[in-house]
Parts: structure tokens; C-alpha cells; sequence
């Protein structure tokens, strides 16, 4: 599980442009309703939250529920006025939180 | 076979499917989604016509049914849309998934995959920093769910 997230964001772009990201994050999703072969309740163990923040500022985030799909998916737009560095953070239910940055140079 | 014999088997008919309906309490019902939704608008009206949702009609697989939300909005730093909010009737949870966005998104769009345990009614919602609340429905049916068991 710990592979590294997929991440599409352009490398570059022109000021003011509207760009679109989408990140991909490796993660069963158990939703904790689930049971095993002995009929044993699967526990619930989901990423919790997604959040992704442009030079520090918070652009997106998501708060996510046991009906997300496995391997989270989010697509979403950033209008962006500077170059600077994309930051993005994935937080499971133990707390655990797996990072990625991307940077954008932007004309 | 006696008449009375026959009314127990009638009943037990009964009592196996009222069973059948307790079985399937781990879904949220269309109450539960309304609540969900109350708490999201505070009671509120809602505006229709702003929302486009992007929902298969007919979802084959209920594990990853693939969901996008364009909502009608100039997105600047006075008037945007800061929070999407999706509820469905046909999962154990009536929550979905809650996006916020600021005017840095430029545009009010997001999308995702859901899960959808079988075929229900999914409801999206959306908040600006004006204050408005818009809504917008979509009945999904689902040929196998999404949900485990």
C-alpha cells in the first residue's frame, strides 16, 4: 500500500488559466459492513480526507465517506495566477497520511 | 392440511418477509437521506436549474460508478460555491462525499466515483458564500451493488 499516488496536474500554464487536476490514490476503502469467510465484520478503514493546497492555500478538499470507491479519484480545477508548488495530502482512518506535490510554472 | 395449518404457513410467509425487510435495515432509507439533506440546508429552500450531475442512468457495477458535479457559478472571491454536498438513499450511510472549494477553483466542479448499493436516488447539494443553496436529483439504477455483504 504504499505505493505512491497518481497525480495529473500540467507543468505549466499561462496566468489566470483555469486547470484541471485529477489524483488517483491506491486504497481498498474497506467500508467496516463488509465480513470475512468466518462471517467476522471487516473494520471500517477508509481514507477520511483529501485536501489539496497551492502554495499553502487550500484550493480543494474532500471529506470523504465509506461509499468513495476503492483507489480514491478526485478531479477537480485551480485557477492559477503564480508559479508555485501544488501540495496534496490523503488521511486514512488510523491517521495515517500519505503526501505528493507536484509544481506548476506558470507565464 | 388443515385451514389453520394453512394460516400458519401464511403467517410464517409473513413473519419471512417482514424478516427479509429487517435484513435490509443497513441501508439508509429515504428518511435518513432527507435528514442528511436537512442538515446541509438547515431546513432551508433549495434553488434548482444550477447543478448538472453526471450520473450513468444504468450503473452495471455499484463499486465504481463514476459521478461529476458542475454547478452554475462565477466563482469569484464575492460570489462562489463553497461546499458540495452528495447524499444517496440506497447505501448503509446516506452520506456520500462533501467537496469544498474556494474562488482559487475558478470553476464549481468536481468529480469522483461512488459507490452505490443499489438503485436509489442521489442528491446533490451545494452552498456559496452568498448564501444560496441549490439542490439537484438523479435516480440511478444499479445492476449489482456496490456494498458487500
Amino acid at each position: 500500500m504504499a505505493e505512491k499516488p497518481r497525480l495529473r496536474v500540467p507543468s505549466e500554464a499561462k496566468k489566470g488559466d483555469i486547470i484541471q487536476i485529477k489524483t488517483l490514490m491506491s486504497h481498498p476503502m474497506e467500508t467496516g459492513y463488509r465480513k470475512d469467510e468466518t462471517g467476522k465484520p471487516i473494520p471500517r478503514e477508509i481514507i477520511n480526507s483529501f485536501v489539496c493546497t497551492f502554495n499553502g492555500h487550500e484550493v480543494f478538499r474532500a471529506d470523504l465517506e465509506p461509499a468513495i470507491s476503492a483507489n480514491p479519484y478526485f478531479e477537480f480545477t485551480v485557477k492559477v495566477e503564480d508559479s508555485g508548488t501544488f501540495a496534496f495530502a490523503w488521511v486514512d482512518d488510523n491517521g495515517t497520511v500519505t503526501t505528493a506535490e507536484q509544481s506548476i510554472a506558470v507565464s | 392440511m388443515s385451514s389453520l395449518t394453512r394460516r400458519s404457513a401464511l403467517l410464517l410467509g409473513a413473519g419471512m418477509s417482514f424478516t427479509l425487510v429487517a435484513v435490509d435495515d443497513g441501508i439508509a432509507t429515504p428518511a435518513e437521506a432527507n435528514a442528511e439533506i436537512a442538515k446541509f440546508t438547515g431546513g432551508k429552500a433549495t434553488e434548482g436549474g444550477k447543478i448538472a450531475i453526471d450520473l450513468p442512468e444504468i450503473a452495471e457495477n455499484g463499486n465504481t460508478v463514476p459521478l461529476a458535479i458542475k454547478v452554475d457559478s462565477p466563482m469569484t472571491a464575492d460570489d462562489y460555491v463553497s461546499e458540495i454536498r452528495v447524499v444517496g438513499d440506497a447505501n448503509p450511510n446516506a452520506g456520500i462525499v462533501r467537496f469544498h472549494l474556494t474562488p482559487m477553483s475558478g470553476r464549481a466542479e468536481a468529480a469522483t466515483r461512488i459507490r452505490l448499493g443499489g438503485t436509489g436516488t442521489v442528491t446533490v447539494l451545494a452552498k456559496t458564500s452568498t448564501g444560496k443553496l441549490y439542490a439537484e436529483r438523479k435516480v440511478v439504477k444499479v445492476t449489482v451493488g456496490g456494498c458487500g455483504g
